[in-house]
């Protein structure tokens, strides 16, 4: 079995391509990503030791809450000297991370208001009532209004198999997790 | 008769918390000859921080469904939600780029019946405004200049960077949105920490709202401290924490909400003359002050 830099080269490559995810290789840990990172003047979400700690296959950054208190600036990305992809770095870390388990609940419900209406933020009818408000049709032309349209979006998830990962159980429209802990 | 034809992608912020922002971005193009056209079927973008954060191999195909549906009705794109540009043209782009990559997501495309053939553009509406439809023209139509009022200009994230993608010169020293409010009028004061990200992004504020609401505190308390007026920003996303963060703010640290948030459009529809209840400014949970509205 390869390192955890192999995996996130292997993983990321598939999409953002194999030269692009190699350049974690470049890291010389100066620490400008930290020093620009605005997530770290508040949290304890250190980008340097985040790339550290996958260098050194330590698979335990996988499962740090810190993980996920990057907001995806592009701060880092952008100033790196190294020119390492710092943000589709730390994105294909916390895919992997999801893959073995590790997701927030809040994140699944996210997940599951995009596997119920198309949307992340769906709407509702007080928000109906402020599209009339303003001279628009109370819904927008989207897969909340058109069943057929959401479907295509449900058939691709489920091609995916990111409903699973998620642990979205499609007929009662819930996360697992919700009808294990009654929530 | 329309000088332009767009698709309006919409996202999930601006139609279904903040419709203000798509009816003065429709009524604002209109008035300089650009039609809207709407797409059917359309759905979240996915977020790229969020969904892309969660499942690259899903966030892509749903953005390419999306791509697709303006590539059926043979038009550009234009959006109002950095979330949404960030993904549809990082989207685009990796599809483009990458055949290999297009072939796959066309196998799980064809599933539903769509193909991406990567012949659309994903415009952000504030580049339409600048380029487009060109700073002139702008300070032509401004019937109420905003000589007196200092905008806090708040740029987001995706819209700039990754900059190799987006093209819209350095994210250090952007200009587009300083541009835009010199043209009706208005002056942009520097704060602190100005091109700082609002907080929501990346999944962050779903995962630890209060955690999020700490950037969005210091960028606001930098505003105040610069002596701004309002903010004028390009993303759906970034107004509802701006603008919704504020009320969680007072909650949270005892913060007054009274710095208001307007989408560009909203600020410039306001100098071309269109009333607080055209811009659907009268819905965001921060009022507007009369200094904008007389």
């Amino acid at each position: 079995m390869g390192t955890l830099l192999d995996e996130i080269i292997e993983y990321g490559g598939e999409v953002f391509g194999k030269e692009h995810m190699e350049t974690v290789r470049e890291c010389v840990q100066c620490g400008k990503c930290t020093g620009s990172c605005p997530s770290g003047r508040i949290t304890a979400y250190r980008t340097r030791k985040m790339i550290q700690m996958a260098r050194m296959n330590l698979r335990e950054v996988l499962s740090m809450y810190e993980l996920w208190f990057c907001t995806t600036c592009f701060t880092c990305y952008e100033r790196c000297p190294r020119g390492v992809k710092v943000t589709d770095i730390i994105r294909t870390m916390r895919n992997i991370a999801v893959s073995e388990g590790h997701m927030s609940f809040s994140h699944k419900k996210v997940a599951t208001y995009v596997f119920k209406t198309g949307h992340a933020v769906p709407i509702g009818e007080p928000q109906m009532k402020l599209r009339e408000g303003v001279g628009l049709d109370p819904m927008a032309p989207t897969t909340q209004k058109f069943p057929e349209q959401l479907e295509q979006v449900r058939e691709i998830v489920r091609t995916t198999g990111f409903d699973k990962k998620v642990g979205f159980d499609w007929e009662t429209m819930k996360l697992r997790e919700e009808l294990e802990e009654g929530k | 008769m329309a000088e332009k034809e767009y698709a309006y992608f919409l996202g999930c912020i601006t139609p279904n918390r903040y419709p203000g922002i798509e009816a003065a971005t429709k009524k604002v193009f209109k008035e300089f000859g650009i039609e809207t056209k709407e797409m059917i079927g359309a759905s979240c973008c996915p977020a790229p921080g969020v969904f892309g954060s969660f499942d690259l191999h899903t966030w892509l195909p749903i953005a390419a469904r999306n791509l697709a549906i303006a590539e059926e009705m043979d038009l550009e794109i234009y959006v109002t939600c950095n979330g949404c540009y960030g993904s549809l043209q990082e989207a685009d782009h990796l599809l483009k780029h990458n055949e290999r990559l297009r072939k796959k997501v066309n196998e799980v495309l064809g599933k539903i019946g769509r193909e991406y053939k990567g012949k659309t553009k994903v415009n952000h509406s504030i580049v339409i405004l600048h380029d487009v439809i060109g700073l002139d023209r702008i300070k032509e139509a401004v019937k109420k200049p905003m000589d007196d009022v200092n905008v806090a200009v708040h740029y987001g994230c995706h819209f700039l960077k990754p900059s190799e993608v987006r093209g819209h010169g350095s994210p250090e020293r952007p200009y587009i949105l300083e541009d835009l409010a010199h043209a009706i009028g208005a002056k942009t004061p520097y704060y602190k920490d100005k091109l700082m990200c609002c907080g929501a992004g990346g999944g962050v504020r779903s995962f630890d709202a209060p955690t999020s609401l700490e950037w969005t505190r210091q960028k606001i308390v930098n505003m105040i401290e610069a002596g701004c007026d309002c903010i004028m920003h390009p993303c759906a996303f970034c107004h509802l924490q701006l603008d919704r963060g504020q009320v969680e703010m007072q909650n949270l640290f005892g913060i007054e909400p009274k710095m208001p948030v307007l989408f560009a459009t909203q600020l410039i529809g306001l100098a071309m003359g269109f009333s607080e209840k055209e811009l659907g400014l009268d819905i965001h949970e921060v009022k507007m002050p009369e200094k904008l509205l007389k």
